[in-house]
């Protein structure tokens, strides 16, 4: 059993490098930036659904951590030149990690949709203070003319450049889901009391994997200012925080990469939708409606399901 | 011989609602022995207070020797307390196997560990799988636990439990809600258990054949008060017991 699924794993991976991998090819800048978009976008829901499909606890601020990534780069560059990228990506993700690491005794002293509320809070705060603190972040201009340093500054080098981080910490993220911290961090979900007579302290796991998550929100945030060569206050406000939400939903919560399904799709249908109209956001609402309503388990988890009841004939309830 | 668990004089009200009542008694190592008492007793109350779930008013809780009063539930499991729920508390979507696996890696240190696959910890899963062969559960290791009839349920729970192979293990209703045949099984596996792990087990039960067919020493306990203690012969003989609790069934 072990090794057929090892099998299908390194099938999986394989698949998911080469298609990536082939993009540049197609010599056509629209699709490299879409698919850059997908990549960075696709870790970003991937490392928020380990916080919120995984531990169950819903974040709606992770675009802070997003933005802090985002501003990390910008300001570096602003302030200190061309040649800061890669430090100012380091440095917004240090950040990340260290704001999450103290925000997280705040906000998981409270549980449930309290939780959901103080984050949603924070983020807000902080998208406050990025739009009137003109003077050093531009406020509403955002910071223009971000290129990464060196050969980065060519699109198909940053885009590889993009898909090799994005591989690696999908695939950390895929180790650390299946470990026994994984493992723990679902147990938390189901039955937080249970876990405390493992011996486990419930917030510690919580703020773990809060910090970890925030992290890859910022890696992500970064990433996104060499893909779009600006960053903007919009980074920071709470659509962010629902468009993640939202993708991971679309994607199905309960399938590690459902969520980077929920990003591709999402992606495409407002890059595709969004060129012919502007209502682009009612499509979105329409499909996130439809799918609640008729495919709960999202896009994924719909379809492993499927799967199992094909192979047993029956209907069968999926676990996680 | 030092009692493994000793209770002084322990006190819990919820609001003007006395729930244990100055309770003092001492659990040597190695007994098994049953708590019994009305619904509403605060028998519940009582091993919460003990594993730490709640902070007694007043009193002490002693566990092998160190005053455990106030500390919390992790650190008091950490000292080899293990407990079974009277609601089954369980990890539902996870597998039966996965259920008893993850207090086993916890037991062994390894919670934290966010890179190797649950498989790379073979001692720990070949420890869960002998736990489930002990309970009669193995042939449902991979079906998920909420899967499982309403009995195994509480089997897994224990099953939970004696995953951090506990010193001293706390039982709560066992036999609740189980049919006849699943209770008389059940009794039979506890002491199994009880021997096998060399443990010192408490239970609260309704189920008079189970309290006097495995417990050695029994303690009745009535609006918070212990009643009485003794084996299960004196428990029967005693007439304040008979008038209040247990009737004329004895
Ligand atoms: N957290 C609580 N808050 C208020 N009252 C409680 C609480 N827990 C238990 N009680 C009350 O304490 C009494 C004893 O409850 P419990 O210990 O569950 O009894 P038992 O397990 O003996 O049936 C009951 O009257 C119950 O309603
Ligand atoms: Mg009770």
């Amino acid at each position: 059993m072990e090794a057929a699924s090892d099998k299908k794993a390194l099938l999986f991976w394989g698949l998911f490098l080469v298609v990536f991998a082939l993009v540049p090819i197609s010599r056509n800048d629209y699709y490299l930036a879409m698919a850059n978009r997908i990549l960075v976008w696709g870790m970003f829901a991937v490392a928020f659904n380990m916080l919120f499909g995984v531990t169950g606890m819903l974040s709606f601020g992770q675009a802070l951590f997003f933005g802090l990534g985002g501003y990390g780069v910008g300001l570096m560059v602003k302030y200190l030149g061309q040649a800061w990228f890669l430090a100012g990506l380091g440095a917004g993700v240090a950040a990340a990690a260290v704001v999450a690491y103290l925000l997280g005794y705040l906000v998981i002293r409270v549980s449930g949709v309290f939780f959901t509320i103080l984050t949603l809070a924070f983020g807000q705060l902080a998208w406050q203070i990025t739009f009137r603190w003109y003077r050093v972040t531009g406020g509403d201009d955002g910071i223009q003319g971000l290129v990464p340093t060196g050969i980065l500054g060519d699109h198909i080098v940053y885009y590889y450049f993009c898909l090799i981080l994005v591989a690696c910490s999908v695939w950390f993220l895929k180790r650390l889901s299946a470990s026994p911290q994984g493992l723990i961090l679902r147990c938390v979900r189901q039955n937080p009391a249970r876990v405390r007579f493992l011996g486990r302290r419930v917030r510690r796991n919580q703020r773990r994997i809060y910090v970890i998550s925030s992290v890859f929100a910022a890696l992500a945030g970064g990433l996104m200012a060499g893909v779009d060569n600006s960053i903007h206050t919009n980074m920071l406000n709470w659509t962010t925080s629902g468009e993640v939400i939202l993708m991971s939903v679309l994607g199905g919560i309960h399938q590690f990469f459902g969520p980077f399904i929920g990003a591709a799709v999402i992606k495409v249908i407002e890059d595709v939708v969004g060129a012919r109209t502007e209502y682009w956001s009612l499509i979105i609402g329409l499909v996130m409606m439809t799918m609640v309503l008729l495919f709960p388990r999202g896009l994924v988890g719909e379809w492993v399901s499927f799967k199992a009841r094909m192979r047993s004939g029956g209907a069968r309830k999926e676990g996680v | 011989m030092q009692p493994i668990l000793e209770l002084s004089g322990v006190v819990k009200a919820f609001g003007g609602l006395v729930v244990t009542d100055e309770v003092s008694f001492k659990v040597l190592p190695g007994e098994i022995s049953a708590i019994i008492g009305p619904n509403g007793a605060g028998k519940t109350t009582l091993f919460n207070q003990i594993t730490g779930a709640l902070k007694p008013d007043r009193g002490s809780i002693t566990f092998q020797g160190t005053d455990i009063t106030g500390l919390d539930t992790q650190e008091i499991v950490a000292r080899g307390m293990g407990r079974a729920f009277q609601i089954t508390s369980i990890f539902p979507e996870e597998t039966v196997l996965d259920n008893v696996r993850v207090a086993c890696l916890s037991r062994a240190g390894h919670t934290r560990q966010p890179l190797k696959g649950l498989g790379a910890y073979k001692s720990s899963t070949e420890k869960a799988m002998a736990l489930l062969t002990s309970l009669g559960l193995a042939d449902q290791a991979h079906r998920l636990a909420f899967e499982l009839a309403h009995g195994d349920q509480k089997l897994l729970d224990i099953g939970v439990a004696l995953g951090l192979e506990p010193k001293l293990l706390l039982l709560d209703e066992p036999t609740a809600g189980m049919s006849p045949e699943e209770r008389h099984l059940t009794r039979t596996l506890v002491q199994k258990l009880w021997k096998e792990f060399n443990l010192t087990l408490i239970f609260i039960e309704h189920d008079m054949d189970t309290v006097f067919g495995i417990a050695q020493v029994v303690r009745v306990l009535q609006q918070g008060r212990l009643l009485a203690e003794g084996t299960p012969d004196e428990i029967r003989a005693n007439p304040e017991v008979v008038k209040a609790y247990l009737g004329e069934e004895l």
